[in-house]
């Protein structure tokens, strides 16, 4: 297993690249759906939101995370459109575990969100987003919010192995988009009915944000922190093991 | 699987076998358990010396499958699967560019390198994903109807590609449903309906076992539908209970047909008529694989060997 995964592993990472290249209408929304995403709130939205500071400050995390969720969610589609082709045999004879397969999507994904990351970092400076940061603490923000992607892509792949069509596959994007609206992200909790608050507060995607917020502009993140770790890596650890049981299903 | 319930075959290395029957027939079954892509319930099979249930590994070490759908990338051009395929088969990165270039070269497909394979035509899809199947020289390589919907044009350009890979010693276990398919490829053949092995052998043997011709015996009562039924046994190439016809293969002369009379129905009572009729290839298929024909070879004990 060892020796064969890290033979497979560029191989295949490599092939996850070159697909999403070439399927520039899927490039495209995740690199400018979240670009886009920020101009409306910044400038549609955040006028009608007064929360004490600059709402370009606020939001820039939120928008990270939300690029973070897009972006990583598409791992659904493509693990889902290799299951249901030929191409699926063709590595199965070939002995490709299941686990390096799914890794080098994941990777693939890592490496597309990083190219989105950067993309909307720059535009949020270029709309006036000053963070108040040092290189480390930029760093620590860029490791757990990579951490969070490998988390979603990984529990993307468990849902494209768990859905039988593409279609279905890109339905995981709009659950987890869910998650961040309805957490810190765009609006402070406290502004939200009573009855949400609890969700809002217990769900990964506040933490994270919070995390996030708190590295890119020097304000004390605390015990935030420790939840986003928590969050990630228990949602990668669960995901990582739910999709090698659907994976050995699938295929069995 | 329970889809293909007993089948005792044995290829030699370096032949080509065809697997041939209808839709339905447990074709695919077959050559999916063989390359350890689905698991039987029951019985044994050997591939390349392997067992294909405890030796996975080994047994997809020695051999490949090429499905009826194309197992290859779309977004990708034909050389880049076939390099990545090379890669994932153990080759280093110079070997599995040259591997590619070779076998793009071999299989004409050289032109088309560079092009995306969403791209290529239906049988250079094939011919394609032929080739990447013989990237890391297999010594089995499994083909599910390597020719299904392909044109003319296409379809002899792939049996040619198949021609040439037994030609190189490597073991060739294909599927059809073309009696001509089989008949022009296959040293050994073996057809299979509704999950039963219904016949085996070369090409002139099945032949021979059901053409040219077919003499059909018409008996006046069940019983001596019966009766003659059991005094042809292995002969019988077509039954229809409801007509009380017995079918048997003949060559059609004056000799014969009298000897199959004599064999049938010794006491003269139990013919009512009969009729010869010639038989094509696709009769002969049609025979085998019908409904109503009585498995010729039903072994108890399920083994194949590859």
């Amino acid at each position: 297993m060892s020796d064969a995964l890290i033979m497979a592993l560029p191989t295949i990472t490599g092939r996850s690249l070159r697909l999403s290249l070439r399927s520039p209408d899927a490039l495209l929304t995740a690199l400018l759906l979240p670009v886009m995403l920020m101009v409306v709130f910044v400038y549609l939205f955040g006028g009608a939101v007064a929360i004490g500071t600059s709402y370009v400050e606020y939001v820039v995390p939120g928008v990270l995370l939300l690029c973070a969720i897009t972006g990583a969610s598409t791992t659904a589609v493509t693990v889902c459109q290799d299951m249901t082709g030929g191409i699926i045999d063709r590595f199965r004879s070939l002995d490709v575990p299941g686990t390096v397969l799914l890794a080098g999507h994941v990777t693939a994904s890592l490496l597309r969100n990083l190219v989105s990351t950067v993309l909307v970092a720059a535009v949020a400076v270029g709309i006036g987003f000053r963070p108040h940061s040092d290189p480390a603490r930029l760093a620590a923000a860029t490791g757990v919010l990579l951490l969070f992607v490998a988390a979603v892509s990984w529990l993307a792949a468990a849902f494209g192995l768990a859905v039988s069509a593409p279609e279905a596959a890109n339905g995981a994007m709009f659950f987890l988009m869910f998650l961040s609206y309805a957490s810190s992200a765009f609006v402070p909790v406290r502004t939200m009915p009573w009855w949400l608050r609890g969700f809002a507060r217990h769900q990964p995607a506040t933490p994270v944000t919070e995390t996030l917020r708190g590295l890119l502009l020097g304000q004390p993140a605390g015990g935030q922190v420790v939840a986003a770790l928590a969050w990630s890596g228990g949602i990668l650890a669960a995901s990582v093991l739910l999709s090698m049981v659907l994976f050995r299903r699938r295929t069995a | 699987m329970g889809a293909v319930s007993s089948s005792d075959l044995r290829v030699l290395r370096g032949s080509v076998f065809a697997l041939l029957g209808p839709n339905g027939a447990g074709k695919t079954t077959t050559v999916r358990i063989l390359a350890t892509l689905s698991r039987a319930d029951a019985g044994q099979a050997r591939v390349a010396g392997f067992d294909v249930d405890r030796d996975r590994r080994q047994v997809r070490r020695h051999i490949s499958l090429t499905g009826q759908f194309a197992a290859l990338d779309a977004a990708q051009t034909g050389e880049e699967n076939l390099r990545m395929i090379g890669r994932l088969a153990g080759l280093p990165r110079a070997a599995a560019r040259r591997r590619a270039a070779e076998l793009l070269e071999q299989f004409d497909l050289a032109p088309a390198a560079g092009r995306r394979v969403g791209t290529y035509s239906g049988g250079m899809r094939r011919r394609l994903d032929l080739a990447a199947s013989l990237t890391g020289r297999p010594a089995v390589i499994f083909l599910d109807e390597p020719t299904t919907g392909l044109d003319p044009q296409s379809r002899l350009t792939t049996w040619r590609a198949i021609t040439g890979l037994a030609a190189d010693g490597v073991t060739v276990f294909l599927t059809t449903q073309y009696l001509d398919e089989a008949d022009r490829l296959a040293d050994q053949i073996a057809v299979l309906n509704g999950g039963l092995l219904v016949a085996a052998g070369t090409a002139a043997e099945l032949k021979r076992r059901v053409a040219p011709q077919r003499l059909d015996l018409t008996c006046p009562t069940p019983t001596a539908f019966d009766q003659v039924r059991s005094r042809l046994t292995h002969r019988v190439v077509h039954l229809d209970t409801a007509a009380r016809t017995v079918g048997v293969a003949t060559d059609g002369s004056a000799a014969q047909v009298r000897a199959l009379l004599d064999q049938a129905d010794p006491s003269r009572d139990l013919v009512a008529s009969f009729a010869v009729r010639g038989a094509t290839l696709d009769d002969v298929f049609f025979t085998l694989t019908a409904p109503a024909a009585a498995p010729a070879a039903a072994p108890a004990q399920e083994a194949a060997h590859v």
